[in-house]
């Protein structure tokens, strides 16, 4: 960021680019800010108005009920009971597949011969579509027939994917984090290519252990591109994956495991119940705004940029 | 979602290509596979048997996503004419007052003439306003009932049960014979809703909702429904009732194989399972409890019925009438039962069905209409309930946890109820 301003500085003053007219701008800019408030703030702000009433589904008649549709949803067992499954299961997709795409690229760099078949079989995976890869899932994880279920029973757990609650998250953490790893290993790969060779000669003169180097060396140096894939893999574990859930409970979610925003989709699309469902997604909204002031406030700080 | 998207593609490119002088009117409906197919049929019949209008149906997926869909395109605007609601949606469609045209009024309108009596008796209610009168038109109607793998039996040595009490003494061989005795499909409509109808128990106050939307409350907590359930319980853990889930096929499955005895399905699996089970099978009526006073009424109707959404042009609400005139011809309707195993809605379609000895060629396809037709009891009507398919999604998670062990019985029961009671309270404030 730093080093980005500062250039940006010697930009402005080298060459300045005028407009001829001072409205000319915001005509360049208006075709962006019309989407971002069509698509982003106009729903949001509907979103926080319906949130206060109770509305009759097909939208005759709404009445004001304060603050109730908040009060109920956050007094139910069951809500609070989403967002702890929420919360592991965005704490352990993150972890696993932050860890996960790590390691692969950290050795697929290490390899020199055919590279590039390596890096193609790790990424195509990324190409697949989220439903795709919830159907491919559900496949391995089938009662009847699936291969996962065949080898858990090989070491005598007996799996029950949809009807095991502790099974079916399991299979959805897997589910999800195999298809977000190859998202993480281009970015650490090229982060990893991005660490000029001279650093890394010195710290193979100044230390012999080469898992302390990575610890000391390299990982400091890729802590810009862990920090960005901190924040897309946390919204990815948190929205993103409804695809990959609402295959595996396949329509039913009966007493499955699901996150916060199927619970948001449940209620209001399937249950016609728009009052308490937009109090939902105005807590969803909430909690991304807390998320991100927390992760530019206290952890970009101590993220070193180049 | 893709298999919709790519529907409404086809759809949409096929309503561009008729003809410009007929009246376009859609029906969105959530039905898949060969039902989805059959449903195509009907409006190709439909579009060769006149030219005034033409009709495009489109699959929404899901019963669910049918519902969701439409809710969602009449707050836009962009509503089809015809919507197919599901039984446990029935309330919210039917609360909601100028969102759909009364069948009856629409057809009574386009000038033909309507008799209530012309439908068999288990149809004639579930639909219809207090007085009465039609506000969906009946369509895919269906009843739970039990099929039976005529092997398993047969090697077993014994008789299908008619009660729950005689599954209790087959069981044990059918085990020994090496099947799952007992396997289901929807533990809502099947062992909840028509629980209560089958066993003539009251549902929910307010006559089964029926009556008010104010102060309905379940009454999921009855000893005799606790029993059911502990039974089912005790079942599987002695091996005696196999549960995949709350998924329809994860359990039909097993029985399409032929692994299963015994399972309860839908009048209307009937065309689907001609196709994919495995063994020879004939059906019979949903158990009851012996032990129960006055059980062993009728089955209420299940299944779905099409409604007429308002806010269309005079011509567009004409052609609706004369779909719906066209749909509960005898012809159309036996065709339509011949080919799905959805029951006949009319009395004129049943005697045509029966007057060409289809029953004698295939008597498992008369089981649905004729436990329908089983005498009726004061509980046996059905229910009205707002919200319900959210309740239906409490009931589906209550249950999983019953059979996962993290819940017991009376515990789920209560769970059911209060938080049920909470959504009939919710809707009674929408609705007022």
């Amino acid at each position: 960021m730093r080093g980005a301003s500062g250039l940006e500085g010697q930009q402005t003053t080298a060459k300045r680019v005028q407009f001829s007219s001072p409205f000319l701008p915001y005509l360049f800019l208006a075709p962006q800010l019309a989407i971002i408030f069509v698509f982003f703030y106009w729903p949001s702000v509907q979103a926080i108005q319906s949130s206060f009433y109770l509305e009759d589904p097909f939208g005759f008649g709404a009445t004001f009920v304060g603050m109730s549709n908040y009060t109920d949803v956050l007094k139910s067992t069951e809500y609070l009971g989403i967002a702890r499954f929420t919360a592991i299961f965005t704490a352990l997709v993150t972890f696993f597949a932050l860890s996960i795409g790590l390691l692969l690229a950290v050795k697929a760099d290490g390899v020199i011969r055919g590279n590039a078949t390596y890096k193609t079989l790790l990424i195509w995976v990324y190409a697949i579509a989220p439903p795709v890869a919830g159907l491919i899932g559900m496949m391995f994880f089938n009662q009847h027939i699936g291969p996962v279920v065949e080898l858990a029973r090989w070491f005598g757990w007996d799996m029950k994917v949809g009807l095991d609650y502790s099974d079916t998250a399991f299979a959805m953490i897997v589910v999800s984090v195999w298809k977000q790893i190859p998202y993480n290993f281009i970015f650490f790969l090229s982060g990893l290519q991005g660490i000029p060779v001279s650093v890394r000669e010195a710290a193979a003169l100044d230390c012999r252990s080469e898992f302390r180097r990575f610890w000391t060396v390299i990982l400091p140096l890729l802590a810009p591109t862990a920090f960005f894939l901190l924040i897309i893999n946390v919204t990815y574990a948190l929205f993103d994956t409804f695809g990959v859930i609402d295959v595996m409970v396949k329509d039913k979610a009966a007493n499955n495991p699901i996150t916060l925003v199927y619970k948001v989709y449940m209620d209001g699309f399937r249950g016609s119940d728009l009052g308490g469902s937009s109090a939902q997604s105005v807590i969803l909204m909430l909690v991304v705004l807390v998320l991100t002031v927390f992760q530019f406030r206290f952890i970009e700080r101590r993220v070193h940029y180049s | 979602m893709f298999k919709t998207i790519s529907l409404t593609a086809i759809a949409l490119a096929f309503s561009t290509t008729t003809s410009l002088a007929a009246t376009n009117i859609t029906w969105w409906h959530g039905m898949a596979g060969r039902n989805g197919e059959v449903i195509n049929e009907v409006a190709q019949k439909f579009n060769a048997s006149q030219s005034a209008c033409a009709l495009t149906p489109v699959s929404k997926g899901t019963y669910e996503e049918a519902l969701a869909s439409g809710v969602a395109a009449f707050r836009a605007g962009e509503q089809p004419n015809i919507l197919q609601v599901f039984d446990a949606g029935a309330a919210t469609i039917i609360n909601a007052k100028g969102a759909v045209i009364p069948a009856e009024d629409l057809i009574t309108k386009a000038g033909y003439s309507f008799d209530r009596n012309a439908f068999i008796d288990g149809v004639r209610y579930f639909y219809a306003d207090a007085d009465g009168k039609f506000v969906g038109m009946p369509f895919n109607s269906s009843a739970p009932i039990m099929y039976i793998n005529d092997e398993a039996l047969k090697k077993a040595g014994v008789e299908a049960p008619k009660t729950w009490e005689e599954f209790e003494t087959i069981a044990p061989k059918l085990k020994e014979a090496g099947f799952i005795p007992l396997v289901q499909s929807q533990l809502t409509w099947q062992f909840t809703e028509n629980f209560f109808s089958r066993n003539n128990i009251q549902f929910a106050t307010n006559n089964n909702g029926y009556d008010s939307v104010v102060d309905t409350k379940l009454k999921v907590t009855d000893p005799n429904l606790e029993m059911m359930f502990d039974k089912l319980k005790a079942w599987k853990d002695q091996g005696y009732f196999a549960f995949y889930g709350a998924g329809w096929n994860d359990n039909q499955k097993v029985f399409e194989e032929g692994k299963a005895a015994l399972w309860i399905g839908s009048s209307g699996s009937f065309g689907g399972l001609q196709k994919t089970a495995t063994m020879p099978f004939s059906a019979t009526f949903l158990p009851y409890w012996g032990s129960i006073k006055g059980a062993g009424t009728n089955s209420f109707i299940g299944g779905a019925a099409l409604f007429a959404m308002s806010g269309k042009s005079d011509e567009e609400n004409k052609c609706v009438a004369d779909f719906f005139e066209f749909l509960t011809s005898p012809e159309i309707q036996y065709f339509y039962h011949k080919s799905t195993g959805y029951v006949a809605i009319t009395k004129a379609a049943y005697e045509l069905a029966q007057k060409d000895g289809y029953y004698k060629e295939k008597p498992v396809a008369e089981v649905g209409i004729k436990q329908l037709l089983l005498p009726a009891g004061e509980w046996s009507k059905g229910y009205r309930l707002g919200f319900y398919p959210q309740i239906r999604e409490i009931m589906e998670r209550e249950y999983g946890r019953i059979f996962s062990g993290e819940a017991t019985v009376k515990d789920a029961l209560e769970t059911i109820e209060t938080e049920g009671n909470e959504l009939l309270a919710r809707f009674a404030k929408t609705a007022g």
